[in-house]
């Protein structure tokens, strides 16, 4: 087993995410990762998370605003 | 998750900022409305942190608009214009968010900002003899296959993310939901990268402990 808990791991998945650990804490987190389940499947829900956040619909201009807007750039420029 | 989110517009290609200022001066309609369709969800999303309403957001984003209508002649290119354009809809959201009683302090951190980010009762303690390691792995979660489910995760998460401490909302909107650089995040906010970071993590992972709870919950409850 490595030295790594999984109390920490799951405190280090953003830096590693980031490219951002050390490149001994990464060696010791992909370690961890390669034993232990859970923690992998922790990352993988954090990264489906991620994914999901992704893929929420726009949140626009109401077509009234958006008008608005246009028609006040018009009156701006001419 | 395999369903698509709606909606959400193909990566909008805009020319360089140069081309960009430069066309806005020279009153380019198409060129403006090309700029609200790329930006005003972001604004929109992120100016939610500092108000408390949508109506008040999108109040923001408006003022906003107009208030980069009547400067970009003033644009001096020190930042990205996509920056700047932000930090415009900052001002206006922290004036608005005075009246509304909502203040954002976007220096330091604060304790809502440090202590674990997964319940420590889901961890065997010091006198097991694999302290510190899942008592049980996180549960499994289901495939989301339909279009309705997939709008309910959707909507799970939109409650999550309001739920946030205001600057973890903004920085997950930005990176995650925006898809923005951490380097444009740390800029716009006018924050560090280990700063950023920090409110990057707790953000997702509390958005990931709302989803395992909306997962784990019995079928009927879903509904």
């Amino acid at each position: 087993m490595n030295d790594l808990n999984c109390d920490e791991f799951v405190e280090l998945v953003t830096a590693y995410l980031e490219g951002e650990l050390d490149p001994d804490t990464e060696r010791r987190f992909v370690d961890h990762l390669a034993l232990c389940d859970g923690c992998d499947r922790y990352l993988d829900q954090i990264r489906v998370t991620v994914q999901t956040l992704g893929e929420l619909p726009a949140a626009g201009l109401t077509d009234a605003r958006r008008e608005r807007l246009l028609a006040a750039f018009r009156d701006q420029t001419t | 998750m395999g369903v698509a989110g709606e909606a959400r517009g193909c990566a909008l290609a805009l020319p360089s900022d140069d081309v960009i200022v430069a066309r806005l001066r020279s009153g380019d309609e198409a060129m403006f409305a090309l700029l609200l369709n790329a930006w005003s969800s972001g604004l929109s999303r992120a100016a939610r942190a500092y108000v408390s309403t949508k109506e008040s957001a999108e109040d923001v984003v408006q003022d906003t608009w107009l208030a980069v209508i009547r400067g970009i002649d003033r644009f001096e290119g020190r930042s990205s214009l996509r920056t700047w354009v932000y930090r415009i809809m900052i001002n206006t959201a922290k004036t608005r968010g005075v009246k509304d009683k909502r203040t954002v302090p976007m220096t330091d951190l604060t304790p809502e900002d440090s202590g674990p980010t997964v319940d420590p009762s889901l961890f065997r303690g010091p006198d097991d003899p694999y302290p510190g390691h899942w008592k049980e792995f996180p549960p499994q979660w289901p495939s989301v296959e339909t279009e309705v489910e997939g709008r309910q995760v959707r909507q799970r998460i939109e409650e999550a993310i309001g739920r946030l401490p205001a600057r973890q909302r903004i920085v997950i909107t930005l990176r995650d939901v925006e898809s923005y650089s951490a380097d444009e995040v740390c800029a716009l906010l006018e924050i560090s990268t280990a700063n950023q970071r920090v409110l990057l993590h707790r953000a997702r992972a509390a958005v990931r402990a709302d989803l395992e709870s909306y997962f784990t919950a019995d079928e009927g409850a879903r509904r």
